[in-house]
């Protein structure tokens, strides 16, 4: 019989047996059609429905643009699917496994699948870039240093900031942290990208690149890339499909196309800013 | 706060009272989480030696010079009390005594809080407030036991390092002081300040800042970890880790003071 406290090899976390753990292992990389599904999500502040039953699922190698004005949940949403926050109500799966059911041992494999770009990208100030994208290889693999080195170089040419290996954080434009934060959240080569208002505090040349990096990323690795956003240009550009939320509620989703054509008023109110 | 409180229908010192409760209530589920957590995996020691460097290395400077001015203080003040009785001679031994069992231990925890806790405090609270450490999450990290549980342990192992330099820096200075005046030697400075000084004198005040370490590093990480509020809150949490854990640590000092007497009076100095 098998310990309550038996860990796995790599020593990462206790789980309640070996077999939990590599069922959940499987499924995590099982690949299946739907990499996120969200079935009548709710999330409330302090009384307050910021989440109101949401449902929606983004097909596994697609982008999904989630839009809508500030405040009405979009990065409580992209939270909400990372585990950094539990649902109310509802349930969310990635993968095909229900995360608010896991325990801490559970939300780290499944966070091992993902990647997390923050909207003031949230590198550690206190490492280097090289440390920055070095630190979950160094946490969660058993490579040797000069293989991390590699792979941080690698990461880093994706991204256009090979030559920027010994800077620190505070040394760099926002564009730049942007992009180093989209290396660290690759460092593992996940199979869905979260990120949170790519274009936030950058002008149109260097928000174009940030958009192209992640097309090329979802295209040539075959990511989910999930895109929290209120760039509409931005959205058309990276999504497959898009989201309109309002008020906690989504509105409308579909193609670019499909809302371009929505008859709602806030919609097209949304959807037709972008021209301005 | 106060707004907060006088918004509230109940009497201010009521509201005080409760929120004095609830945040005592919030910092000892904090700590008894701390506790839990250390003894699970994965053990963090790399993290945990790098923050014993930070609080206990980079601390030296301070806790020597301090010591050593401390000693040439204690020791001016206790020959001039001495010289009235004749009995020069018990000042390496008085000094000794007050350092060792007090003065050593109390002023280390007093200022590694100060230096050490409030540079936890500001560190977490910046880490949170910039989403670092939402970020160490979205690594598959626990953040929890990487930043909150290694700083407390690296503060309980600094302490009675610490505690211990403190003590010798002081003797050197007294010795100093001493020799300036009676040119005694060193040999016999030490010989006469350890001569009634047995192993428990020495190790139960000096264990005791394993406590103090405790109550550093479990307060400075529970106000950096619930910091709110921008730079503000992280100045907030920066002050309040300071002025928590010292104020906490000198009341549980006379707490720890009577439990050693009762526990082990022939010890006990």
């Amino acid at each position: 019989m098998l310990s309550l406290a038996e860990c796995l090899p790599d020593g990462s976390r206790c789980f309640r047996s070996r077999a939990a753990a590599l069922t959940l292992r499987a499924g995590l990389h099982s690949q299946p059609l739907l990499a996120i599904r969200f079935e009548k999500v709710t999330k409330c502040f302090d009384g307050k429905r910021v989440i109101d039953e949401l449902s929606f699922d983004v097909p596994r190698g697609e982008a999904c643009c989630i839009m809508g004005r500030s405040g009405t949940g979009k990065s409580v949403t992209l939270k909400l699917l990372m585990g950094l926050l539990k649902p109310d109500e509802g349930k969310i799966y990635v993968n095909d496994v229900e995360i608010e059911t896991l325990d801490s041992a559970g939300l780290v494999e499944v966070r091992k699948t993902m990647g997390f770009l923050f909207q003031y990208s949230a590198l550690f100030d206190s490492l280097s870039v090289a440390d920055n994208v070095a630190f979950p290889l160094r946490r969660h693999t058993r490579m040797r240093e000069t293989e991390i080195a590699d792979s941080v170089r690698e990461r880093l040419a994706e991204v256009g900031l090979e030559a920027e290996l010994d800077k620190m954080p505070l040394d760099l434009s926002g564009g730049m942290r942007k992009r180093v934060g989209i290396a660290r959240a690759l460092a593992l080569k996940p199979s869905i990208l979260l990120v949170d208002e790519p274009s936030s505090g950058l002008d149109p040349i260097t928000t174009r690149e940030i958009d192209k990096l992640l097309i090329e990323l979802k295209s040539s690795n075959k990511t989910t890339v999930v895109v929290v956003t209120h760039n509409i240009p931005s959205a058309r550009r990276i999504g497959d499909k898009l989201i309109v939320l309002h008020e906690g509620r989504i509105i409308a989703q579909g193609t670019p196309q499909e809302l371009d054509e929505s008859k709602d008023d806030v919609v097209r109110q949304f959807m037709s800013s972008a021209s301005e | 706060m106060m707004a907060a409180i006088m918004n509230n229908s109940e009497h201010p010192s009521r509201g005080l009272t409760r929120m004095a409760l609830s945040e005592t209530g919030l910092l000892s589920t904090f700590a008894m989480r701390a506790v839990r957590v250390a003894f699970q995996r994965p053990f963090e020691l790399r993290e945990v030696v790098h923050q014993v460097y930070m609080a206990g290395w980079r601390s030296l400077p301070l806790v020597m010079t301090s010591g050593f001015a401390i000693g040439v203080v204690l020791s001016m003040h206790t020959r001039a009390t001495m010289e009235r009785f004749g009995a020069e001679a018990l000042i390496p031994a008085a000094l000794a005594i007050a350092l060792i069992s007090e003065t050593g231990p109390l002023m280390t925890g007093l200022l590694v809080s100060g230096r050490v806790g409030a540079g936890i405090g500001a560190e977490l609270g910046g880490m949170k407030v910039t989403e670092q450490i939402d970020a160490l999450e979205s690594l598959a990290v626990d953040s929890f036991h990487y930043l909150a549980v290694a700083r407390i342990i690296a503060c309980m192992i600094a302490l009675p390092i610490l505690t211990t330099v403190m003590n010798f820096s002081g003797l050197i200075g007294g010795f100093l002081a001493e020799t300036v005046i009676s040119n005694v030697s060193l040999r016999l400075y030490f010989h006469q300040a350890f001569a009634g000084i047995g192993f428990m004198d020495y190790a139960l005040p000096t264990l005791k800042t394993v406590v103090f370490g405790f109550i550093i590093g479990t307060v400075s990480t529970y106000l950096g970890y619930t910091t709110t509020g921008g730079s503000e809150g992280i100045g907030r949490a920066s002050t309040r880790s300071v002025v928590f854990s010292s104020m906490l640590l000198i009341v549980i000092n006379v707490l720890l003071v009577r439990i050693i007497f009762l526990l082990f009076p022939a010890g006990a100095l």
